[in-house]
């Protein structure tokens, strides 16, 4: 179970600002971390802590395809990105990289910045603690499960090669 | 029913004839690509995986093109990592500066994207190789590196949106101006998850440059990726870049699409995307009076040799406005070669401008022109969010190299017809 406090954004949050291109000389989680959301926001990665929830509006990191963009926001402390929709490289990174994401209109447009939030990433419930209310987003296709529970596409694709 | 272009080469891939919108598939890969941005975590995943060796070492591109050559000490470390890792592995497409260019512009160039190929990069604007008849798309680092060691990728079978294409565009209106019109059409999103198929008469007015540049810009509408339909253009094009085989998919007859929209080529204007978001569109003539510091001309959506004549056609006899930097990047060594050879360079730089090898440095922000708090540009580029070329309060405005180079010249956004008369 996922629970922190909800940083919420607009639409077309784009990877430049999530991570901008200029700190992408290096691949250091940590290093990344420390920029993330900076153009932005400037005060997230003072204010953001363990377990924190991003949500945000259409088309959350669109643009480049740089898979520094969930890393930094994994690596930031964030636990679970909730929009209205993804980008599609966006998802696929966050999903390969372990980064839990949930598609959901009703939760993205009624959680408040701010908001205590609770998430259970294998049935898509939210709760939405502050408000008292509760948002029911589409659960993983099952292949993508079977991502997920491989702990990430590369154990996923070692197993696969072993049976090879 | 009926399935697109991009249906049915996924299908080819998967072994299976015939596949549905949203089923999740497994696709052999004809090519897998990186850059020095992006590959440098690859490897980190790819050695994870604990393969011995790449699955093809033909079939595995890697391009040092973004912080190249190499602008400060910790990208020539990354750019080190992926070279030693280039040489383990025997990965035969390294291509070294010198020899390198932008990767989306190179990759059709080295004859590495055939009609009817399925490739990944980890970049996204690998949708580029669309404009051959090929399915291709951006991915992020750890797809590249399962794909180097598996050769294959999973997909979720995409619907598609149809364009067709009727008429001949106007003098001074180009591909760009084509796509950033589609994009102010249907949104950054407006094609999410999908495929913009294009298509139909209008699609012989297109030079093969003019559709590199669209499809090069359908993941600015959200798209898994854009394809044209192949034509003698295209075929005359792989032949003379490449001696794979390849094999032309056309859509079914009847194909279902999500939506169909026309597009009337001779309706289209010089088009220009202001910021921060590519949909963000006006036409030369409602513009206005904006102002500009910096003119850029390259990058993977308008490097090549035809936007560089483009561009000289414009700048010839003139002189930049001494406000204005005007750097020129043509996107290939080949490139630069040919335009040095049809006194395209000398052109520039009798204008006033400066004349860069091959890089993705200014697109980006990374190096060779990043802008100042407050300053503007015209770039002929792919994005202007927000600090896309530098400082979050710059700004970006999105155009053809036709409008680049007239803006250049009066160091306001300015149609061509203004200035070559």
């Amino acid at each position: 179970m996922i629970q922190g406090k909800a940083f919420k954004y607009g639409n077309n949050v784009d990877t430049d600002v999530i991570i901008p291109a200029r700190y992408l000389n290096t691949s250091d989680p940590a290093e990344l971390a420390g920029h993330c959301m900076e153009d932005l926001d400037k005060t997230f990665v003072d204010r953001v802590q363990k377990g924190d929830i991003m949500v945000a509006g259409r088309n959350f990191g669109c643009g480049s395809s740089r898979e520094h963009a969930p890393i930094a926001l994994k690596a930031s402390g964030i636990s679970c990105v909730i929009a209205e929709t993804f980008a599609r490289i966006f998802y696929r990174n966050s999903i390969n990289i372990g980064l839990p994401i949930l598609e959901c209109p009703q939760a993205a447009q009624a959680i408040s910045d701010g908001d205590e939030v609770r998430v259970n990433v294998s049935t898509g419930t939210i709760e939405n603690r502050t408000k008292g209310e509760a948002y029911q987003a589409e659960p993983f296709p099952g292949f993508m499960q079977d991502i997920i529970q491989a702990d990430g596409l590369i154990d996923y694709v070692r197993g696969r090669m072993k049976q090879i | 029913m009926g399935m697109t272009m991009t249906q049915k080469i996924l299908a080819a891939h998967a072994g299976l004839k015939q596949v549905e919108p949203g089923q999740l598939i497994m696709a052999d890969l004809d090519l897998v690509l990186g850059n020095d941005v992006t590959t440098p975590v690859a490897v980190k995943e790819f050695e994870k995986i604990g393969a011995e060796g790449v699955f093809d070492k033909s079939k595995v591109a890697i391009v040092p093109d973004h912080f190249t050559p190499n602008k400060d000490i910790k990208s020539a470390e990354q750019c080190r990592l992926i070279r030693e890792f280039a040489y383990d592995k025997g990965i035969e497409n390294y291509f070294e500066i010198g020899q390198m260019g932008i990767e989306h512009a190179l990759i059709p160039e080295k004859g590495l994207a055939v009609p009817g190929d399925v490739i990944v990069g980890a970049d996204s604007h690998t949708c580029t190789y669309g404009a051959l008849g090929a399915f291709s798309t951006g991915v992020g680092s750890t797809d590249m590196a399962a794909g180097m060691a598996s050769g294959q990728c999973w997909f979720k079978v995409p619907e598609a949106i149809r364009f067709n294409l009727t008429g001949q565009l106007q003098p001074w209106v180009s591909g760009k101006d084509v796509i950033l019109h589609i994009i102010g059409m249907i949104g950054v999103d407006g094609a999410l998850y999908q495929s913009m198929e294009f298509g139909g008469e209008g699609l012989a007015a297109l030079s093969m440059d003019d559709r590199f540049t669209m499809a090069n810009m359908a993941i600015e509408a959200g798209a898994k990726n854009g394809i044209f339909e192949v034509d003698d253009q295209t075929i005359s094009y792989v032949r003379e870049h490449s001696a794979r085989e390849y094999k032309v998919y056309q859509p079914d007859e009847d194909a279902w699409y999500t939506r169909v929209v026309d597009v009337n080529l001779p309706e289209i204007r010089p088009t220009v995307a202001f910021p921060h978001l590519p949909d963000n569109t006006r036409t030369i003539d409602e513009v206005g009076e904006v102002s500009i510091d910096q003119v850029v001309i390259g990058s993977c959506t308008n490097g090549r040799i035809e936007d560089m004549r483009t561009a000289a056609r414009v700048l010839k006899g003139r002189r930049v406005h001494p406000k204005v930097r005007t750097i020129i990047f043509p996107a290939t060594q080949r490139i630069y070669l040919q335009a040095m050879r049809e006194g395209l360079l000398e052109i520039f730089v009798e204008a006033g401008a400066a004349v860069s090898t091959p890089t993705c440095g200014p697109c980006l922000g990374g190096h060779m022109g990043v802008l100042a708090k407050g300053e503007r540009a015209v770039a002929t580029t792919n994005r202007n969010f927000v600090g896309r070329m530098g400082h979050p309060e710059s700004e970006v405005y999105l155009a053809s190299p036709a409008v680049a180079a007239a803006s250049a010249i009066t160091g306001r956004i300015t149609s061509p017809e203004e200035v070559v008369k």
